[in-house]
């Protein structure tokens, strides 16, 4: 204690905070920086346009690190306002150095065959292409330029940053973005026309890009007046809420539909894949959110119901039709059977692990489902289920003699099913049974003590929970018109968990937008598919840190957290 | 549970302890039906000579030491913190990366032939320092703020973790194989009780058992130790009788840390490869041995490891191939995953029980 004080007192007129707080912040964000350069995402970001050779999507993300560097400091600093100004440029400052820094042991050592990342082009880049002196000044320049640019905006108004950084954002969306806007804008008149002022073949103009900020600007500039205005006037009453949100529901229904249309077979099948997320990640909130049985082998149901519809329907020396007397289903009738199988092994699949609870129970399932990849690989399975070559052969659904081969018809598909799905879902929750396996979650030993039978409401979420799952990899299957066993890795399990959990636990809409977000993103940004996992790790992390409860939390969840954190 | 059924003689209840039992009871009796009958079919068909048999249980002491050197990272911290580490796995294989890099360097200037001993240690110490970093950056970025609340999100950022740390490490140094380097003092062969074993295999069991005693002094006489194991028992009182509780933790982190990275090099050394998934599966199958031998445990942590090594090592000889599976080596993982899941349903408390009376969840 008394070593602790002495150490207080001789370090504090030493380092004072004014130089304490914009040195640690610059290094961190030198260092995230220097991160970014090895993990070799940046060099990603830099071949990605935002404005068409003008601004890259790497230029953004270092200026943008640069200014929250600088928001940061200015946010956190107790100073009078020209010393925190001076704060945010000595932050700027020091992250520009540390880049700098970068640049020359990439230049002067040899760390490519360490790092793969970190390549001579890589520093040319970072230099702009100027030569190593002219280069790391303009970084230094660049960076405390961005810091002190984050300063100024955290200075501003409240509404005024906030106009400003989305439509920022709204000019990154459309630069972005860019092939898919424009393939959407692909029709003839005046929506031609609002396309040719905005785009090039290669993306986003100058005169595009600053159309839409200050358009965005003044649309959200006017939006804000307006919703001021009116907060002083009245206070919305619920009924009407209600209303709109069946409205607004509907409303995204019919975009839903249209929307693949108009946009194509690309964007058609990228909703496909949502989709079937959205099939699992309900399965999922079934026995994570609402049940609290973290599962990690839930991809194992998802096989089974892929490898059911195989057996039962593919045209191929595998399928059951073959040796056994069972005829050859199609899709429709085969259908009942993947759902069925997937529900027995959700149940089965349950039962040895009934009294493992908490942290154990998420480790138990792991191995469960990892087990069962093993065994679909493994020689051992190989006559019947194909081995790692897998079962090819699987035949589209029809409908009369309409064949539903393309991805917008699939997804059509899909998005009944999830439709169905969804109302069984949110019919679950609001049941007995709902209320059952909430309960359990919050502590099971009290729901035991009131009655709940938990032996057959575990069972039944496993259960539930791998029919939706066993759904999914139906469509699944017939989607690829095959299977095989590297599909049904332990990823899509996380990735499963980790779109739960960024939408909000227990929460239908929370599923959609993490399955948007979490699926529907990379597939649409398919160059950083590499970085796919990296970013799913650190949201995790993110999310948890920083909102546990998820993006769109149900009603519910939110009300116990805020009650959990006031007391 | 006993209590509850004394106090309501429903017949509801009745059933539904007797359900659970009658589960875990057939599964019990049909683990042990394949068990006897893998056996049994294993010694009538008499495949393997006393040499392979020696090299199977040489192996499988050799793997399991690894095991029960990574297995002694989640044992320290669940018993400081409660918390399963799930990223324990990657932080070897950065401990691995470490040593490799280093080895590969040493192999270029000629001096991992010249100097066995010396490039050995420094292989050690480099995965050791950069193991216990990553991991004390770990507990401080991702488990402090995470220390007082109850539920999932502790573990699901432990997850988020070890997908961080995996998916980095693949974009640093790509995502191939990398194959360790292979030196003659390493692939010379020592002879042990009239049969020859790679001397890597001596080597790795040898360090590894030099490594858990110098840890178990280090729990058991020093002061930090003693520490460490205060906050296992109680985190108010040890905090009361004046234990620094931030520091123990990061000296736990450290420590299991530091011993991951170990267990990363030799991983390497007996596999002779890296890449950025390594470190998952043995992260797992570790975690089920420091289960075995009682989460907690630190003694438990390292029999459990060579246990579930042994087992893995012989269960394809001993037992598939007896029930006539083919291409018995493909189950590897099947038989320690088995293992692991029996360990937490049957004996989640492990063979020789928690070494701290807490209450789990």
């Amino acid at each position: 204690m008394q070593s602790a004080t002495q150490h207080l007192s001789w370090t504090k007129p030493l380092t004072p905070p004014a130089v304490v707080l914009p040195l640690k912040t610059g290094i961190i964000t030198g260092l995230l920086a220097i991160y970014s350069a090895a993990v070799g995402i940046l060099k990603l970001f830099f071949e990605r346009d935002v404005i068409v050779d003008t601004l890259t999507l790497g230029d953004l993300f270092l200026a943008t690190l640069a200014a929250c560097c600088g928001a940061y400091v200015w946010r956190k600093s107790t100073q009078a306002g020209h010393i925190r100004a001076a704060q945010a440029f000595a932050a700027g400052l020091i992250a520009g150095l540390i880049l700098v820094g970068l640049v020359v042991a990439v230049t002067q050592l040899n760390l490519r065959w360490m790092f793969t990342a970190l390549s001579a082009d890589l520093s040319r880049t970072l230099t702009y292409k100027q030569g190593a002196l002219a280069g790391s000044l303009m970084i230094i320049a660049a960076s405390m330029s961005a810091a002190l640019c984050g300063a100024l905006l955290m200075s501003m108004s409240d509404s005024l940053r906030r106009s400003l950084l989305w439509s920022m954002a709204c000019v990154l969306i459309a630069g972005v973005f860019q092939e898919l806007i424009q393939i959407s804008l692909r029709f003839g008149g005046a929506v031609a026309a609002i396309r040719e002022l905005l785009y090039v073949w290669g993306g986003l103009t100058v005169q595009g890009a600053a159309i839409v900020f200050f358009f965005a600007f003044v649309v959200l500039q006017a939006l804000d007046a307006r919703k001021r205005r009116g907060a002083a006037t009245t206070l919305k009453s619920p009924a009407p809420k209600a209303r709109s949100q069946l409205a607004s529901a509907l409303l995204l229904i019919a975009v839903l539909i249209a929307f693949p249309l108009v946009a194509g077979s690309y964007i058609g099948q990228v909703m496909m894949l949502v989709s079937l997320f959205v099939l699992m990640g309900m399965g999922l909130n079934i026995e994570v959110g609402l049940a609290g049985l973290l599962d990690m082998g839930f991809v194992a149901f998802f096989a089974v119901g892929a490898y059911t519809i195989a057996l039962l329907t593919a045209d191929s020396e595998y399928a059951l039709a073959q040796d056994t007397f069972l005829p050859s289903l199609n899709f429709w009738s085969a259908l009942p059977f993947a759902v069925l199988a997937a529900t027995l092994v959700g149940v089965l699949f349950g039962l040895p692990v009934l009294s493992v609870k908490g942290d154990y129970l998420a480790v138990a399932t792991l191995g469960l489902g990892e087990i069962v990849r093993v065994l679909v690989i493994s020689d051992a399975a190989k006559p019947v289920l194909g081995g790692a070559q897998g079962i090819l052969q699987i035949p589209k659904p029809h409908i009369g003699s309409f064949e539903l081969a393309d991805p917008v018809s699939l997804f059509y598909l899909t998005l009944v099913f999830v439709l169905v799905a969804a109302y069984i879902a949110w019919r679950l929750e609001g049941s007995r049974l709902g209320r059952a396996w909430m309960a359990i979650r919050d502590d099971e030993d009290v729901a035991q003590a009131l009655g709940i039978n938990l032996v057959q409401s575990k069972l039944l979420a496993y259960g539930l929970g791998a029919a939706f799952a066993g759904l999914a990899g139906a469509i699944f299957a017939t989607m690829l018109t095959s299977v095989y066993p590297h599909s049904f890795s332990l990823l899509i399990s996380i990735n499963v968990l980790a779109l739960l959990i960024v939408g909000g636990m227990g929460s239908l809409p929370g599923v959609i937008v993490g399955a948007i977000l979490l699926i529907g993103l990379p597939e649409v940004l398919r160059e950083f598919d590499e970085y796919r996992y990296l970013f799913y790790g650190a949201l995790l992390i993110v999310v948890m840190r920083v909102r546990p409860e998820g993006l769109w939390p149900s009603p519910q969840r939110k009300r116990e957290l805020r009650a959990a954190e006031k007391g | 549970m006993m209590t509850a059924t004394n106090v309501l003689p429903e017949r509801r209840a009745r059933w539904r302890i007797s359900f659970s039992a009658a589960t875990s009871w057939v599964l019990r009796i049909s683990i042990a039906l394949i068990l006897v009958a893998g056996v049994v079919g294993s010694i009538l068909k008499d495949r393997y000579s006393a040499d392979q048999w020696f090299d199977l249980v040489a192996f499988g002491i050799t793997i399991g030491s690894v095991y029960a050197l990574i297995a002694l990272g989640y044992t320290m911290v669940y018993g400081v913190l409660r918390l399963i580490n799930f990223a324990h796995g990657d932080i070897m294989m950065a401990g691995s990366f470490a040593g490799f890099f280093i080895a590969a360097s040493m192999e270029r200037s000629g001096f991992l032939d010249q100097h066995p001993v010396l490039a050995f240690a420094a292989m050690l110490a480099v995965a050791m320092l950069v193991s216990a970093g990553i991991a004390v950056l770990t507990e401080r970025f991702a488990y402090r703020p995470f220390r007082h609340v109850r539920g999932l999100a502790p573990l699901i950022c432990a997850i988020g973790v070890s997908f961080f740390l995996q998916q980095s490490f693949r974009g640093f140094f790509g995502a191939g194989l990398r194959s360790y380097p292979d030196p003659v003092w390493l692939r010379a062969p020592v002879s042990l009780f009239e049969f020859n074993v790679p001397a890597v295999q001596v080597l790795v069991v040898a360090s590894a058992i030099v490594v858990m005693l110098v840890l178990y002094l280090i729990v058991h006489k020093t002061k930090m130790g003693t520490a460490m194991r205060a906050v296992s028992e109680d985190v108010e009182t040890a905090t009361l009788m004046g234990i620094d509780v931030n520091r123990v933790v990061t000296f736990t982190f450290a420590l299991g840390g530091a011993v991951g990275g170990v267990a990363g090099v030799f991983y390497g050394l007996v596999f002779k490869q890296v890449y950025f998934f390594m470190g998952f599966t043995p992260g797992i199958k570790a975690f089920g041995a420091a289960v075995l031998g009682g989460i907690g445990n630190v003694p438990g942590a390292m029999i459990g490891g060579i246990f579930l090594g042994i087992c893995e090592s012989l269960a394809p000889a001993l037992l598939l191939d007896g029930l006539g599976i083919p291409a018995p080596y493909q189950m590897r993982d099947l038989i320690a995953f088995t293992l692991l899941i029996a360990v937490l349903i049957f004996r989640p408390y492990g063979i020789f029980g928690e070494r701290l009376a807490g209450k789990r969840g």
